[in-house]
């Protein structure tokens, strides 16, 4: 029912009220529309088509882009959509890692589909307060304020007044807001974005929950893309929801017995193998930081090498004793895994902020290398700090931290000088420069506001304004398809030169991180072994962003006998536990392989996606060459036993004599031959064309033969 | 001369499961060592000699991301 008038005299813009619905086998089949232009808001069903085939998560959200978009809408046109969606799994609070919600927009970087997935309570309130998926269209003339009672039935649109859009603050504020009092504020679930969203192309979307320990906000983000961007050029300030009794069957599944013995198997897991294993309930992702370094992985220096002699300043014991409390800290309900890490009572000594003590998510995996290493900083205090800055700006640290490693490189090779800085010393390791940088992207001001385009503009407006060598920009800009690269060296794995390379969004590490598999132990020798990792891990971990599922509980942790299966690499107890739970859910009877049928169809599907957008071709899945190998003299000589070791035992090659310069040449000829060969045997595998479109055979197969498909790839043919 | 994860390694006398590790500076907290396709368990990494000749295989499980 709508109600035009403002119920409350508060500044409503619009108000709405549903009948809360039933949630019934992980879905409530019903999704949410609301156009902040028209301020429309309305109810749709999900069709049969929807969970058969697309299932849920990002499936949904790309389906309803499809729908949303033409070929020609551009991120910043009033039909692109942000859609919003757990996933039939998600909210359920038996097994680890169940509360994800996944993004998808049209990318201000990419120009086509971006997902990116955030922890936090947002996707499972929005199922139980009624909606298996929020779809937010068209651009608001003015700042708005989404508020959802998930308890209550109703949806208001309201204008926003005063609050800033930094997210520690605005989240903080929003949360109280909306609470009846301090102890429904864990309630409350937020998203919003920051004031650097408005001035960048890298915008992240935070998603606030109330940690009831600490009597404050708690961030995770969906970073990955613009997504913020996208949410502030709508003039989207926040959504709220609002939800109150969670328990552990508001999905109303099928076999609760099933969940609860799954669940309870992982528990003890956790519990006895953890702190043996990878410690991610004491330090979370950053426990490889120095692993990475070991096996020379870390990115260092914009990726030019894989360690560093001062990254123990930075290891993971340096950050548990900056991690206040030391404890278990989870961002859902349930998980025992709890990874989510934070440093209290952070004195910020730069910025707007200065003075103020905070908390500080963090710091991820991520965070540590890109911020730290991959720009040459080596002080925990100063990456805390950008975390925390880059967080509530709402920019993505990933992004964030491998463009300025770029622009760093850029000012050591004389590219950028303090003249064209604006008086920034951008040298790697220059925290106060980095920090600024930060600070000026948050306003859009001065170098940062060249910076905050992301590294593919930044390279197109060098080379113009300052007549960069454009060869060289794209061989040390650490972008592809527009999206900068995650926080893995792969130069020496091309198993993991594919799993950044051959991905639908762009250089995210979340398809396929083979690093260990193909450069370390060997395991996947020939072109076959690496195409057949790139189908099945790509097709499993899509899956996760069907069903509101974090990967991290597959794989950071396996059981005591997974060394004595077949291919423990899969971990396959934990692929089944992913069945199990599937099944007592939905009620539904899939196997292993229609899991990764399952991923299969909508991978494909945002494949014909991006090929629709015109991109998603062979062409768009080419990597700058420092992603492949050495491109300066700097890089061959610190690694020149190997590289010259490698030239005679795989090329015949006599390095006898010869110039950097000439190995280099003959290096890069062999690595991107390696490089297209692999990408025959990838496409092979995916049921693809040697361009890179799928088949009308392998959709048929796949019973993706839609005709909205087969128009896009019988087009491209 | 061993092999270690399918590639020629160097070997000497008396050569360990835990020397290996340490030399190829393995510290990933999540390995299976196999010596000639029978896994040795870390408990017995110190004791275990590695003969010449022998495959040996530190498999490192996937993590991360």
């Amino acid at each position: 029912m709508e109600l035009e008038n403002n119920q409350t005299g508060q500044p409503f813009l619009k108000e709405y009220s549903y009948d809360l619905g039933v949630l019934d086998r992980g879905y409530t089949n019903r999704t949410l529309y609301i156009n902040v232009g028209s301020y429309k808001i309305k109810e749709k069903p999900v069709t049969p088509l929807m969970k058969d085939k697309f299932i849920g998560g990002k499936g949904f959200g790309l389906y309803y882009l499809w729908q949303a978009v033409t070929e020609s809408t551009k991120w910043n046109d009033p039909e692109n959509e942000i859609i919003i969606s757990s996933g039939p799994v998600g909210g359920i609070t038996q097994y680890p890692g169940s509360g994800k919600s996944l993004v998808v927009t049209l990318s201000p970087l990419t120009n086509m589909p971006i997902d990116s997935n955030a922890g936090g309570y947002f996707g499972p309130f929005l199922k139980f307060a009624g909606f298996d998926a929020i779809e937010l269209q068209g651009k608001a003339d003015k700042d708005v304020i989404i508020f959802i009672d998930g308890n209550k039935g109703t949806i208001s649109i309201e204008e926003a007044h005063g609050e800033t859009s930094d997210t520690h603050i605005l989240g903080g504020q929003l949360t109280e807001k909306y609470a009846d009092n301090e102890e429904d504020r864990r309630n409350i679930a937020v998203i919003s974005t920051g004031s650097g969203a408005e001035h960048t192309n890298i915008g992240l979307l935070n998603f606030t929950f109330y940690d009831v320990r600490r009597k404050g906000i708690r961030l995770k983000q969906a970073g990955r893309g613009g997504i913020g961007t996208v949410f502030r050029d709508k003039h989207i300030k926040a959504v709220v929801i609002k939800f109150a009794g969670v328990k552990g069957n508001l999905n109303h599944p099928v076999d609760q017995l099933t969940l609860n013995k799954t669940g309870i198997k992982l528990h003890k897991e956790i519990h006895d193998l953890d702190n043996a294993q990878n410690r991610m309930r004491k330090i979370g992702t950053a426990n490889i930081i120095e692993v990475m370094d070991q096996y020379d992985l870390l990115p260092t220096h914009n990726y030019k090498f894989g360690a560093h002699k001062d990254t123990f300043k930075i290891a993971s014991d340096v950050f548990i004793s900056k991690v206040t409390q030391n404890s278990p800290d989870g961002c859902w309900h349930g998980c025992s895994m709890a990874c989510a890490k934070a440093a209290d009572h952070f004195e910020l000594k730069t910025g707007p902020y200065k003075g103020q003590k905070v908390t500080i998510d963090g710091p991820e995996y991520e965070n540590a290398a890109g911020l730290g290493s991959n720009c040459g900083i080596f002080d925990p205090d100063a990456i805390l700090e950008l975390n925390f800055y880059c967080d509530t700006y709402g920019i993505d640290t990933i992004s964030y931290a491998t463009l300025t490693a770029f622009v760093m490189e850029c000012y050591e090779n004389g590219i950028l000088n303090q003249e064209r800085t604006g008086g920034l010393e951008l040298n790697f390791g220059n925290t106060e420069a980095s920090l600024e940088l930060l600070h000026q992207m948050s306003q859009g001001v001065g170098f940062g506001k060249i910076a905050g385009l992301g590294i593919r503009k930044m390279k197109a407006y060098l080379a113009k304004e300052f007549g960069a060598d454009p060869q060289f920009l794209f061989d040390i800009g650490m972008e592809q398809k527009g999206l900068e690269f995650s926080e893995y060296l792969p130069k020496e794995s091309l198993a993991q030169q594919g799993g950044y390379g051959l991905t639908n969004k762009g250089p995210q590490h979340d398809e396929a991180w083979l690093i260990f598999m193909d450069m370390v132990n060997n395991q996947i020798p020939t072109f076959e072994d690496k195409a057949e990792a790139l189908h099945y891990y790509p097709m499993f971990r899509t899956w996760f962003g069907l069903n509101g599922l974090c990967k991290l509980p597959w794989n950071d942790i396996a059981p005591a006998d997974n060394k004595l299966t077949d291919e423990p690499a899969k971990i396959p107890e934990h692929v089944q536990n992913y069945v199990d739970i599937f099944n007592a859910v939905t009620g539904k009877a899939i196997d292993k392989h229609e899991l990764i049928r399952q991923s299969e169809r909508v991978y494909n599907f945002q494949r014909i996606f991006n090929i629709r957008m015109g991109f998603g071709k062979r062409v768009h899945d080419k990597l700058p060459y420092r992603a492949m190998g050495p491109v300066t003299v700097e890089e061959y000589v610190s690694r020149q036993e190997r590289y010259d070791k490698q030239l005679t035992e795989l090329l015949d090659y006599d390095t006898t004599g010869k110039s950097t310069e000439e190995k280099i040449k003959v290096m890069r000829d062999y690595r991107e031959s390696q490089y297209e060969k692999l990408t025959d045997a990838v496409y092979k595998r995916r049921g693809w064309t040697m361009d890179g479109v799928p088949t009308v055979e392998k959709l048929r197969e796949l019973e993706m033969d839609l005709p909205e498909l087969l128009e896009v790839v019988e087009k491209n043919m | 001369m061993i092999k270690l994860n399918n590639r020629e390694c160097e070997w000497q006398e008396g050569l360990t499961v835990q020397e290996l590790l340490k030399l190829k500076t393995f510290t990933y907290p999540r390995i299976i060592v196999y010596v000639n396709d029978k896994i040795i368990s870390p408990e017995d990494y110190a004791s275990t000699i590695i003969e010449d000749g022998d495959k040996v295989k530190a498999i490192h499980l996937m993590a991360g991301g």
